[in-house]
């Protein structure tokens, strides 16, 4: 076993310690740290590519680090078994950029999906439960819909009502704004909000929709270049004096995220025959 | 800019103890593509003087991109521990030189365009390497399947029959009419082929013994195994890519359902229950084919040909042909869906893996084939 750096915090469900991860030769977290709180709303918020959806891989254990670990509820999910992290996801929901229905099911037959492969209930309870779940995100309605035929923040809606499906401890969202009218991404915002208040849930989102992760998150973390950069309330990384934080919550063009990607000198390329 | 502009061109001129390098004509950057090729073809093989002069009198005009080219071979020389003088280069040439000598001597060492031998090693070694790897993950991939497969009868209530039963439709009943025209044309194709030799002979009672054995113990697995692979390994390959880019399979995992479980093994058990079958109605299908050519070519009337059939093809035959189906199903199904996997997260790449998926099982079952053959004739079967 590795030895604990400190035991584990009850207060946090979510701890990471030293995390290093690469994809090839290519460092994408270096040294992590960071702990999300039980029952909040906690965000992670960086560039493009920086590495905010590996981090939710890896805290769903689709990934291995490198080094470093993730404890989840005290689980260390890197050491976890096939077996054993099986039995950790179906605590864990997510919800993925694109709902990631399965296409060939109804919405009903999506939601009750998990529920009549991972437990032994009654047909009728899962048509209890689903339509429950339905209904908390105001799909009861379109049960008999197919995937194909819902706009794409119903799928993700949808999708969110199977992520709850087996009432999991917490809930990861993929870029859940991404792409929707104003409309559906302040419907997703208050069921976020609403689902992590009234379930006990801790809900753990990756997003760059500054404003909209502003309003609902407790607490915000700021990932660049594979390092936290700051983290804190909202209204703490609105007056962060780091310049990065600035140009990210004020989506400046220019600033420590350069506008160009690095190259050779601008001159001598166009020379080049 | 003058009119006539002449294209930049540099000479070799050998002398005894160096080499001179002439340079004339236009060197911008519109004029010197050709001169580049000739100065990165001297530089792979001619030069080997220990001192290179740099003759630039006859150049008419020399701007940045003519001046970063002459540099870069100078560079080169230099690397290899080549003296170098320019001589002839009036002001503006020199001052042109020195402006980016400084920018161009930072840089690492220049390297030489690789010749067409060196690209070729290059590539046969990347696709080598991939191909290996290939290997060694589709090895993993059949390890995963048969570990998923073992899961299965040790717990047979999580066994997804409804997913099978549908697969069977899918793959194997709804395949059956192409099966069938494809291998009934086969019997016709082989038929009139052996029926002119054979006629030859007299020997046109034998085109029984011929279509029988050819159809059952080959023709028929390998027709059936082609059009397989074709139709169903193909689409296994687009379903589970597909899956993968709106992250279906992502889903699922995260779910904690096993890709394995609920995605290949469904498709495998059909298509390894369904190919037996569907080999059997080919070789019908085949024979009756032939059947009906030999009575139009021979005037073997179908009552004969029954009889002689019923005679010499012993049962053996039709076993060993439908003992191929379950393992060129497991091939087709294993490939179409590892190949599936594989699809990465852009739409493109189905195409491409779909494609490779075909190519890769219809090489597999003939291999597979080819493989049976032997080990039939060792055995004596």
């Amino acid at each position: 076993m590795d030895p604990l750096t400190e035991k584990p915090d009850p207060e946090f469900l979510v701890q990471i310690r030293n995390l290093n991860y690469r994809i090839g030769n290519r460092a994408i977290h270096k040294d992590i740290n960071l702990d999300i709180p039980r029952g909040k709303v906690t965000t992670i918020m960086g560039p493009s590519g920086c590495g905010k959806t590996t981090l939710l891989r890896l805290i769903g254990g689709q990934a291995r680090a490198h080094s470093g670990q993730i404890l989840v509820d005290g689980i260390n999910v890197g050491r976890l078994d096939l077996n054993g992290l099986f039995t950790l996801r179906k605590r864990m929901g997510m919800m993925f950029q694109s709902g990631a229905l399965f296409t060939d099911l109804s919405v009903f037959d999506n939601i009750a999906f998990p529920l009549r492969e991972h437990t032994t209930l009654s047909e009728s309870m899962v048509r209890h439960i689903v339509l429950m779940k339905l209904q908390a995100v105001g799909l009861r309605g379109a049960r008999e819909l197919f995937p194909a035929e819902l706009s794409g923040g119903m799928a993700r809606r949808v999708a969110l009502a199977r992520a709850i499906a087996l009432d999991p401890m917490m809930i990861m969202y993929d870029e859940p704004f991404t792409g929707q009218d104003p409309i559906t991404v302040g419907i997703i915002m208050q069921l976020i909000r609403l689902l992590n208040d009234t379930l006990g849930l801790t809900s753990i989102i990756v997003s760059h929709d500054v404003q909209e992760v502003c309003t609902i998150s407790d607490q915000l973390f700021m990932l660049s270049d594979g390092k936290v950069i700051s983290h804190g309330s909202p209204d703490q990384m609105k007056r962060s004096d780091s310049e990065a934080v600035q140009q990210f919550m004020h989506a400046f063009p220019d600033g420590p995220v350069a506008f160009h990607y690095p190259a050779a000198d601008y001159f001598e390329d166009l020379m080049q025959t | 800019m003058s009119n006539n502009n002449k294209m930049a061109e540099v000479e070799l001129v050998s002398q005894p103890d160096h080499a001179v390098l002439a340079c004339m004509g236009t060197w911008t950057l519109n004029h010197i593509a050709a001169a580049a090729r000739t100065l990165n073809s001297l530089f792979s093989r001619r030069i080997q003087a220990a001192r290179i002069v740099l003759d630039l009198s006859a150049v008419s005009e020399l701007d940045s991109a003519g001046a970063i080219l002459l540099l870069k071979y100078i560079n080169i020389a230099k690397d290899r521990s080549c003296e170098v003088d320019i001589i002839g280069a009036n002001s503006n040439h020199q001052r042109m030189l020195e402006m980016y000598k400084d920018q161009a001597l930072h840089k690492k060492p220049e390297t030489l365009e690789e010749g067409l031998l060196t690209r070729t090693l290059i590539r046969t070694g990347k696709t080598t390497v991939f191909a290996l790897h290939d290997i060694v993950e589709f090895i993993a991939f059949l390890g995963e399947s048969i570990s998923a497969f073992a899961y299965y009868l040790l717990h047979p209530s999580s066994i997804r029959i409804g997913a099978i039963v549908k697969n069977i439709e899918e793959a194997g009943i709804r395949a059956l009419p192409i099966i069938a025209l494809t291998s009934f044309l086969i019997g016709v194709v082989i038929a009139y082929q052996s029926a002119v030799q054979l006629e030859k002979f007299g020997a046109n009672i034998f085109i029984v013994d011929m279509i029988g054995i050819s159809v059952t113990r080959e023709l028929g697995p390998l027709i059936t195994a082609i059009v397989v692979a074709g139709r169903s390994g193909s689409s296994y390959t687009a379903q589970i890519g597909v899956m993968k880019i709106t992250e279906e399979i992502d889903a699922m995992k995260t779910m904690s359902f096993d890709p394995y479980r609920f995605l290949v093994l469904p498709r495998m058990i059909a298509l390894m229950i369904a190919m037996p079958l569907m080999i059997f109605l080919a070789d019908i299908m085949g024979i009756i084919g032939g059947m009906l050519i030999s009575s139009l070519q021979l005037n073997l009337s179908f009552t004969e040909f029954a009889n002689r059939l019923q005679n010499v093809l012993a049962t053996k035959h039709l076993w060993v042909g439908i003992a191929k189906g379950p393992f060129f199903a497991w091939l087709i199904a294993a490939v179409g869906c590892f190949r599936g996997f594989q699809v990465s997260y852009n739409t493109e790449s189905i195409g491409r893996y779909t494609t490779i998926s075909v190519v890769n099982s219809i090489f597999l079952v003939i291999a597979c084939d080819a493989g049976f053959s032997i080990i039939f004739t060792e055995l004596d079967i």
